[in-house]
């Protein structure tokens, strides 16, 4: 049978053998399985991947589910500030992949090296071919330190260096150097790359949180701090954007817009920028390198990433914004960073993305039309002092969408807020990564 | 958030504590179970016991914010705004009234053990 009708025949079974698609609830084992035959395949065992993985054997019966990813260890990326930070220890972040890998669901320990969505099948590292029925991408993204000049992320955590995205151990590494440079002074410089990114917050909070920790020190007239933007803005959100802008300005924070990363001396402590009007150097005590993200190359240079628009030069997929479908290949979904959508590079983002592209998986199994949407939900509690954060959560007008409304006021800095990042949001996180939440 | 409703609730908490999750239920039940019996056995309110509860509901009180302020590395005097000063009252409010039920219908399960053995003898 061919593909594309062994999808038509699977449709077939699904529409007549089964139930009604499972709702948008979080209770699935309480709704009726959707009985089908169809090989699912997920690349990426992340957040997104995992997510999916796990809401699917939940609500699918007799469905082939393969998931496809070659990392043993699963990372809370978002605790990576906070172990930045002093807040949380180097292992707060780290688990393992199988410990959220639903039963039944066939992991293939490698990664995809080559996405066929004409022929309907992804080659593997080792050259060994996998087809499907249906198709969720969820790689994340590649953090690409080569494109700084002079970068080595060997050496973070030595001689002012800092890179809190890089991993666990970078991370707990960034916090040596930070506390180091809290305590003796000088220049600290902090920055975020021009391309999309995730958590586009994590650069202002470790930001703000360096401020404090001089001030904890006792040490904060001894330290210049200078914030790197790399556009005209501190953040893509307006209102968000000037309330940093506000509280930078309080904290005496220094900013300077359009300059982005290319070049770093590791030795002489001297970080180049672009600029609209030529390089800039800057020296430095100590830097927190973000680098530039990119789609995973395997998707990049697949038939899968936009060919033209903002997303085409780095390989973000070609996705519908609001189903997650792929706009070329009806049956892909790309779920989490690696969609090539206006917002949402956040684990918040995926916890309301994944039920959407589900719906609409399983929907496509029944041959129906599913009607919810994801409409660029994105958040990030931006820690703004050690005891506080505000809460910043948007769409993709740009308006802010707050969860609590009339009770916990967006762009406030408040205790609450802080309590729920360190306390809530990593159980919350595990939860949806279960498929539970 | 999208979906919060009980079950997202339990499995979100039940991730944050784990067993001690079940234990906090045990000990909710325990207490107003011990408490509801005390009332019917002993016919009332003993107001001795009452006050001695409240005074070490106090203490559970401060007991709470403590706890708090561990976890969260962090206290209440980083409260920023007016919910705060509420989730503040809440943790001590709640260690309050825990301690106080837990405390009476401990006192009161001993008294209702003692009575019962002083009537076999
Ligand atoms: C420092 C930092 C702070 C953050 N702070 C927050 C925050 O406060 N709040 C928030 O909501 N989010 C935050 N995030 C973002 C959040 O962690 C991500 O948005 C989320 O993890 C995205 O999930 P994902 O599944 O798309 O990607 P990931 O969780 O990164 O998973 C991608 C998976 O795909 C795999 N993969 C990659 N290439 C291939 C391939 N070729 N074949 C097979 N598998 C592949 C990888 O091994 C990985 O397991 C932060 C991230 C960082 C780094």
């Amino acid at each position: 049978m061919g593909d594309l009708s062994r999808r038509s025949f699977l449709k077939l079974t699904a529409a007549t053998g089964a139930t009604a698609a499972a709702p948008l609830t979080l209770n699935a084992t309480a709704a009726e399985k959707v009985k089908t035959k169809a090989h699912i395949v997920i690349a990426g065992a992340g957040a997104a991947g995992l997510g999916v993985a796990n809401r699917l054997a939940n609500q699918l019966d007799g469905a082939k589910i393969t998931i496809i990813d070659g990392k043993k260890k699963h990372f809370y990326q978002p605790g990576y500030t906070l172990v930045a930070t002093g807040i949380k220890g180097s292992s707060y972040p780290t688990s393992g992949t199988s410990r959220y890998m639903p039963e039944g669901v066939d992991w293939i320990q490698e990664a995809v090296a080559e996405f066929d969505p004409v022929g309907n099948k992804i080659v593997t590292a080792s050259g060994k071919a996998v087809n499907y029925d249906f198709l969720v991408v969820t790689t994340g993204m590649k953090l690409d330190y080569a494109a700084i000049e002079g970068m080595d992320v060997n050496r973070i955590g030595q001689n002012g260096l800092g890179s809190h995205y890089h991993s666990p151990d970078a991370a707990a590494k960034t916090w040596s150097a930070m506390s180091r440079f809290s305590e003796e002074g000088g220049q600290g410089i902090f920055l975020r790359p021009a391309t999309e990114m995730k958590c586009a917050g994590a650069p202002l909070k470790f930001t703000f949180l360096t401020e404090h920790n001089l001030r904890r020190n006792g040490t904060r007239s001894k330290a210049n701090l200078l914030y790197a933007a790399h556009s005209q803005s501190l953040f893509s959100v307006p209102i968000v954007h000037e309330k940093v802008r506000m509280l930078y300005e309080d904290r005496g924070i220094d900013t300077v817009y359009s300059h982005v990363l290319r070049k770093i001396d590791l030795d002489r402590k001297i970080a180049t920028f672009d600029t609209p009007t030529g390089g800039s150097e800057i020296d430095y005590d100590f830097i927190n390198v973000i680098p530039p993200m990119r789609a995973p190359d395997a998707v990049r240079n697949s038939p899968l990433a936009w060919r033209t628009g903002p997303f085409a030069a780095d390989g973000w997929t070609e996705v519908d914004k609001y189903n997650l479908q792929h706009k070329v290949f009806p049956n892909v979904w790309c779920v989490g960073d690696i969609a090539g959508v206006p917002k949402g590079k956040t684990a918040a983002s995926v916890k309301w993305q994944v039920p959407v592209a589900i719906d609409h998986l399983i929907a496509a199994i029944q041959d129906r039309t599913a009607t919810s949407q994801y409409n660029g939900y994105t958040s990030c509690p931006l820690l703004t002092q050690y005891g506080r954060a505000m809460l910043v959560e948007f769409d993709y007008k740009n308006n802010l969408v707050p969860s609590f409304p009339g009770v916990i006021a967006p762009l406030e800095e408040l205790w609450v807020t802080w309590v729920m990042k360190t306390m809530a949001l990593k159980p919350t996180y595990i939860s949806m990564v279960r498929g539970l939440a | 958030m999208n979906e919060l409703d009980f079950y997202t609730l339990y499995v979100v908490f039940y991730e944050m504590m784990g067993m001690l999750f079940w234990i906090l239920i045990a000990l909710v039940i325990f207490g107003i179970g011990g408490f509801i019996l005390a009332l019917t056995r002993e016919g009332g309110l003993q107001s001795r016991r009452l006050i001695l509860s409240e005074i070490l509901g106090l203490l559970g009180g401060f007991m709470a914010l403590f706890i708090m302020a561990k976890v969260t590395i962090s206290g209440f005097s980083d409260a920023g705004g007016p919910v705060d000063w509420l989730l503040v009252g809440l943790i001590w409010g709640g260690g309050l009234v825990g301690v106080t039920i837990l405390s009476y219908a401990i006192m009161g399960m001993l008294n209702i053990l003692n009575d019962s053995q002083r009537q076999k003898a």
